[in-house]
Order: structure tokens, then C-alpha cells, then sequence
């Protein structure tokens, strides 16, 4: 392998990571962003997405199950986020503490639910036929590159829902009352947006892209009960980094920890590149304590 | 050995009623059962696999039981739960031997949760019967450690590595403490046998991106990895691998955490043709082995997988009753001495016996994962190993001796 392909492979890498983190993290900015509610339980929504794609596949077959994967994953983790969001965030609001501890039990509750189920270890969810190749060359400065489908897939998917959630937010009649209430809640309010409707709509589309991004991590990863416990804090770090409730902002920040992780892990251990990670965040931080992309708006001001 | 020591406390019970020696008061505390601690976690991220052992302890009660018990009386197991917990194991071992007053313990799974014992069956004069494979570097007198010491598992599968004519290993694990002392005395032995370090990686704990370490491996072009990464870090590095175009199939891979158990839930044919060192495989052709599984499987379920450290625990419970016969006392000072002294016994996992370290002498095998997650067994050590709790190579100068 020459130089050019250790380098662009680790590029590729790079961007594989940051889609991950993307997808992990675009629930989390939805609702922290626009209602101050830092969901504890958002890994777990991933790890219900994993579950429910393994379920799914027990019913569907065929090189299509999988896409049925995602949806199911989707509806499933959006419904259960509609439900926690009317059984317990709702009566929080306005005490991000509170609403903290409650969502970090509901997230041990919904993981040992998944440990009773479906058992400690986890279940085997593998990758249909037509995902388990790579692109590879064999030619050229290029030689010894290797692109695996699933990689590029979950690239291609991580793109597609920013794309549509970015499409969603700025250009639909909800998308608009969405920004309204992010820009300011009581106005709005007193506009007559039915804010507790908009915050019902956008924890649970949150929860969906969660729950979608866990189907498709599952084909790299483990669907285990704790699986949500080790995308959750890259997941804050790429939304703390991104700037709160900007899209924009977690997008960059998502391609920044993911590239910098790609770049520092082939020089140093995997250990010594997470210190690495951190301290880079930490700096960056002390620059732009509000992340890389802010807005002005008065909620914002006044949080 | 066992069956003429079996002999003993009813002949001495006989006699004793013979004499009318012995007051009633005597006679009732005879009777009464002998209580000895279960400790695993039945709850939390390791109670998948300790579990397991937890019934496979009680089965070996059970048997125990079934044939007279120890001198004249039944065994109670007292169960508790460490709760995957270190802390909780150090309390619960605590509570078992002021408040339950048992006379030993069998249990514990992970590294942490041992050293987290050691100070309390120490302090207690008490006596634990540790039943998991781990890195050694350890040599208490009050553990009984059945577990396969590194020179049981991992460097018999370097053994087998070099016969099979592989040079470049590569070593990858999680990071904590059993990978990093495994590869600290595999990479001494890797050089002392003329073979190449190609490379050595550590993922941190519930890792799940093995990007850049696979990108690592495909520079280094190994020609195996010895893999000690722990659960679910597992399957993320078989999926990923097998992503990139390298399945094990491919590219050989030796793992020392993944053991029936654990292929059957990741899914066997994602491990298929891998490799695993143990001192026993579910597939071990013998008479003892096929009655352990029927027993198992009557009492637990018919699906029900075996593993080694299953079978440690098992073993366990039928050498302490052995040592607690030939030293006619539960005493854990005498038992353990008794313990050391019992000639090798035929098992489930073949002759074993305790050394004078307080370690299990026993064989290794290594075995190839077919796509049912079954081990198909291809080689094993010539004899049964002596157990080296410290390596010659990596710690030289420390050994364990225990009076």
C-alpha cells in the first residue's frame, strides 16, 4: 500500500466515522437545540432501532428486508419518542436537570427491557448479501484501497437524512413553525403555534432518525442493550462541538471529530488518539465555547 | 481416589453410632447441612455468561448431594449475586462468610471482581474456588484458581500457531488488563520463538469502530491475529473485517474470550473458521463430557450450550468435596492443603488435578468454529499442563509458592 492510498483510505475512513457520528447525533441536536432537553435516552434509541431492524428481518426477506429494516426502525423509535415525550419530558420542561435524571432512568429502564427480551449478549443482525463487498484497486497509486459498500452506504444514508431533515426544517409549513418556536418560543406561542405539538413533533422525529441510524450501525456494530451507551458520547461531543441546534454546525463538527480521529488513529493507539480527540475539543472550545456555528436568537441569549 | 475416600465418613458415622459415643446435640449437628457460597452475577452485563456457571455449580451440588453429601451431611449452596459488579462481589463475599458462615465460596468471572475478593477471603482465612481463564500475576493462598493460567490457553495456541507454520501475528484486544499482560508474555515468547509482532493494537472497552485498526492489520499483513477483545467489540470486528473483504476465512483469527456461548449469539456464521484456545470444548469426546451435557441440559434445557468456564466451576465443587473428604475436615486451610494432594482425577475436561500453586494442572485445546458455533477440536497439548501463574519470560524471577 503506498502513501497516497494509506492516506486517502484514512480519509475514507475519516468520513465513514463522521457519518456515523452524524447520524447519532442529528436526534440529539434536534432536541436540544430547540427544547433545551438534553435526552439521555437518545442512545437507547439507537439500540431500539438495532432491536427493531433484528425483528424486522425475522418477518421480511429478501435483498429488499433490509431498506424494510430502516423504515420499521424509523416509525418504531419515532413512536416510542412521541411516548416519552408526552409521558415524561413534557412535564419537565424548563428543568434540564430533572428532565436529565429522568431520561438517563428511562434509558437503564428501556436497556434492561432489552436485556430481559432479547437477553444479555445480543442478537445477530447481519448485513444482507449485496452490502458485505468493497470496492477495491488493485492498480495504480490507488492500489491496496479498500471501500466497503456498508461504509459508503452509510455515508450515502447519513447525507440523505441531512439532506431531508435540512429540506424538512427549511422549506415545510412544520418545518417553519419548527424555526419559529427555535427562534422564539413565547412569541410564537402567543402567535398561536401550538408549541407543545411542534416540541411532541420534533422529539419524536428525533427519536426516528435515532432509531434509523441504529438500523443501519447495526450492520457494523453489535446490537447488544448497551449498544447506545458507546455512540452517546461522541454523539454530545459532535453536537457540543457543531453549535447548539445547528445542522450546519454538526455536520462540520461531525466531519472534524471524524477526520481528526481517522488522522491521529494510524500514528498513535486508539487510546491515545481518544485523549488526543478530546483535548483537540477542548481547545476548540475555549475558542468557540458555543461551537462552530451559532445563531443569535433570543432563546438562545437568554439560555 | 474419590470412591475410597467416599467410604470414610460413613464407616467413621457407623462406628460412632456403634460406640454411642456421640450425644444427640452431636448427632443434630451432623445432620444439619454444610453451607457453601455460589457467588456470580445474576444480574447485569456479565450474568449471560456467569449465570452459567452459577448452574453449573448447583448441578455439581446437586450430584454431590445425590451421593451422601460431605461427612455425613448435605451441602446448601447459599446464592448470591455480584451483580457484574466488583464491589458488590467483595460485600457479598463478605456477607457469605460472616452472616452465611459457609465454609467456601465458588464464583467470581472477571479480573476486577477477583481482586476485588482477594483482600476479604484473605482477611477471613476463607477459601475461593475461581473458575475463569485470566492473565495470572497472582498467588494468594486462599484462591484456588481453576481458571487456565496463560500458559494453558494462550501459549498453547502460539504452540499451535508455529506448528501450523504461521510467523506474523498480529495482536489485537481490548484494553484492560488481561489483553495487555496476555501480550505482553505473548510478544516475549512471539520473539523468544523466532516468530514477528506485526503489529499490536488495543481497542478501549465496548469499542465498535475498527477503522483505522483494520487499515493497521492490512499494512502490517499478518498471517493470524491473536484476538483478545472482550464481547461486543467482537462482533463489530468480525463485521467489520468481513466488510473489507478479509473474513476469517481469509485472514485467521485466534480468540481466547469467544467460547460456544458466544459464537451462538453473534451469530456463528459471522465466526465461522475462526479459531478459540480452551481448556474444553462442549465437543470433547468422552464419556463424562456426554453425562455432564445430559445433566446439564435435564435440569437447565435441552438447547442449552456448555463452556469452559462452566465446566471449571463444575469441577470445582467435585474436587473441594474430594479434599474435604481426605482431609475429614471443613476447615479452608485443611481443605486447601487436602486440595493439592488428591491424586489426578478423570474429568469432563480430561485428568486434572491441583498443583502445590493452588492452580488447575490440566490440557489445552484448540478448537475451529463450524457454522453451527461448535468447536471442531484440532489439536491439543501433549499432557496436561503445569500451571505457571508467573511466565518465565515476561516476570522472571517470581514464582508462586504456597504453604
Amino acid at each position: 500500500m503506498g502513501d497516497s492510498a494509506v492516506l486517502l483510505g484514512q480519509l475514507f475512513n475519516g468520513v465513514s466515522v463522521a457519518s456515523i457520528l452524524l447520524l447519532a447525533a442529528m436526534g440529539l441536536v434536534l432536541s436540544f437545540g430547540l427544547m433545551h432537553v438534553i435526552n439521555m435516552a437518545h442512545g437507547e434509541m439507537l439500540m431500539v432501532g438495532g432491536y427493531l431492524s433484528f425483528l424486522t428481518l425475522k418477518f421480511v426477506h429478501g435483498p429488499a428486508a433490509f431498506l424494510a429494516c430502516l423504515l420499521v426502525a424509523f416509525a418504531g423509535a419515532a413512536l416510542l419518542g412521541a411516548l416519552l415525550e408526552l409521558s415524561v419530558v413534557r412535564w419537565l420542561y424548563g428543568r434540564p436537570l430533572d428532565t436529565l435524571l429522568a431520561t438517563w432512568g428511562v434509558s437503564l429502564i428501556l436497556q434492561q427491557a432489552a436485556r430481559s427480551i432479547f437477553g444479555p449478549i445480543g442478537v445477530e443482525l447481519t448485513a444482507p448479501a449485496w452490502l458485505n463487498r468493497s470496492f477495491s484497486f488493485t492498480q495504480g497509486w490507488l492500489a491496496g484501497v479498500q471501500l466497503p459498500y456498508i461504509r459508503v452506504f452509510i455515508i450515502v444514508l447519513s447525507a440523505a437524512v441531512l439532506g431531508s431533515v435540512a429540506l424538512f426544517i427549511g422549506r415545510s409549513q412544520w418545518g417553519m413553525l419548527l424555526r419559529a418556536v427555535h427562534q422564539d418560543r413565547e412569541m410564537a406561542e402567543s402567535l398561536g403555534v401550538n408549541t407543545r405539538l411542534v416540541d411532541l413533533l420534533v422529539f419524536a422525529l428525533g427519536s426516528g432518525v435515532a432509531g434509523l441510524a441504529g438500523s443501519a450501525l447495526a450492520l457494523i456494530s453489535p446490537v447488544t442493550p448497551t449498544v447506545g451507551q458507546s455512540f452517546i458520547v461522541y454523539a454530545f461531543l459532535v453536537t457540543i462541538v457543531g453549535g447548539l441546534g445547528s445542522l450546519l454546525g454538526t455536520a462540520l463538527a461531525a466531519l472534524l471529530v471524524g477526520i481528526f480521529s481517522a488522522a491521529v488513529q494510524i500514528n498513535f493507539s486508539l487510546s491515545t488518539a481518544d485523549v488526543l480527540l478530546l483535548l483537540m475539543v477542548v481547545a476548540l472550545i475555549q475558542f468557540r465555547p458555543r461551537g462552530l456555528i451559532t445563531r443569535n436568537s433570543r432563546s438562545l441569549s437568554e439560555a | 481416589m474419590i470412591r475410597s475416600l467416599n467410604a470414610n465418613p460413613s464407616w467413621r458415622h457407623a462406628a460412632s453410632v456403634a460406640c454411642a459415643a456421640v450425644s444427640l446435640a452431636a448427632l443434630a449437628s451432623a445432620a444439619e447441612p454444610v453451607k457453601v457460597g455460589v457467588l456470580q452475577s445474576l444480574t447485569g452485563t456479565m450474568a449471560i455468561s456467569e449465570v452459567t456457571v452459577k448452574n453449573a455449580e448447583i448441578l455439581a451440588i446437586d450430584e454431590i448431594n445425590a451421593s451422601g453429601g460431605v461427612l455425613g451431611r448435605k451441602l446448601q449452596p447459599v446464592v448470591e449475586d455480584g451483580a457484574s459488579d466488583p464491589a458488590m462481589f467483595s460485600q457479598k463475599a463478605q456477607k457469605l462468610i460472616q452472616q452465611d458462615k459457609v465454609v467456601t465460596v465458588f464464583g467470581g468471572w472477571t479480573s476486577a471482581s477477583r481482586k476485588a475478593m482477594l483482600p476479604v477471603f484473605e482477611r477471613f482465612h476463607n477459601l475461593l474456588w475461581y473458575p475463569v481463564q485470566f492473565e495470572g500475576n497472582e498467588c494468594s493462598p486462599n484462591i484456588m484458581y481453576s481458571g487456565a493460567q496463560p500458559n494453558q490457553q494462550i501459549l498453547p495456541a502460539l504452540d499451535w500457531a508455529k506448528e501450523k507454520g504461521y510467523k506474523r501475528i498480529f495482536l489485537l484486544g481490548s484494553d484492560y488488563v488481561f489483553p495487555r499482560t496476555a501480550n505482553l508474555i505473548l510478544k516475549k515468547h512471539i520473539v523468544h520463538d523466532g516468530l514477528t509482532v506485526a503489529g499490536e493494537e488495543y481497542v478501549p472497552l465496548g469499542g465498535t469502530d475498527f477503522s483505522a485498526v483494520i487499515t493497521k492489520i492490512r499494512q502490517a499483513h499478518p498471517e493470524i491475529i491473536f484476538n483478545t477483545l472482550n464481547g461486543d467489540s467482537n462482533v463489530s470486528f468480525f463485521k467489520q473485517m468481513a466488510a473489507t473483504g478479509m473474513p476469517p476465512s481469509k485472514l485467521p483469527v485466534m480468540s481466547f474470550s469467544i467460547a460456544e456461548p458466544e459464537a451462538q449469539a453473534m451469530g456463528p456464521s459471522l465466526v465461522a473458521g475462526s479459531y478459540a484456545a480452551w481448556n474444553y470444548f462442549q465437543t470433547l469426546n468422552n464419556a463424562l463430557n456426554k453425562k455432564f451435557i445430559a445433566a446439564y441440559r435435564a435440569r437447565f434445557g435441552a438447547n442449552s450450550v456448555v463452556d469452559d468456564p462452566m465446566v471449571h466451576g463444575y469441577v470445582d465443587v467435585l474436587i473441594w468435596a474430594a479434599a474435604v473428604k481426605k482431609a475429614g475436615s471443613l476447615d479452608p486451610n485443611a481443605v486447601r492443603k487436602a486440595a493439592v494432594q488428591l491424586a489426578a482425577i478423570d474429568s469432563v475436561m480430561g485428568s486434572i488435578k491441583f498443583a502445590p500453586n493452588q492452580s488447575l494442572v490440566q490440557t489445552a485445546f484448540v478448537g475451529q468454529l463450524d457454522s453451527a458455533g461448535m468447536f471442531k477440536i484440532l489439536w491439543q497439548s501433549k499432557q496436561p499442563l503445569m500451571p505457571e501463574p508467573y511466565d518465565a519470560l515476561a516476570f522472571p524471577g517470581k514464582t508462586c509458592v504456597i504453604r
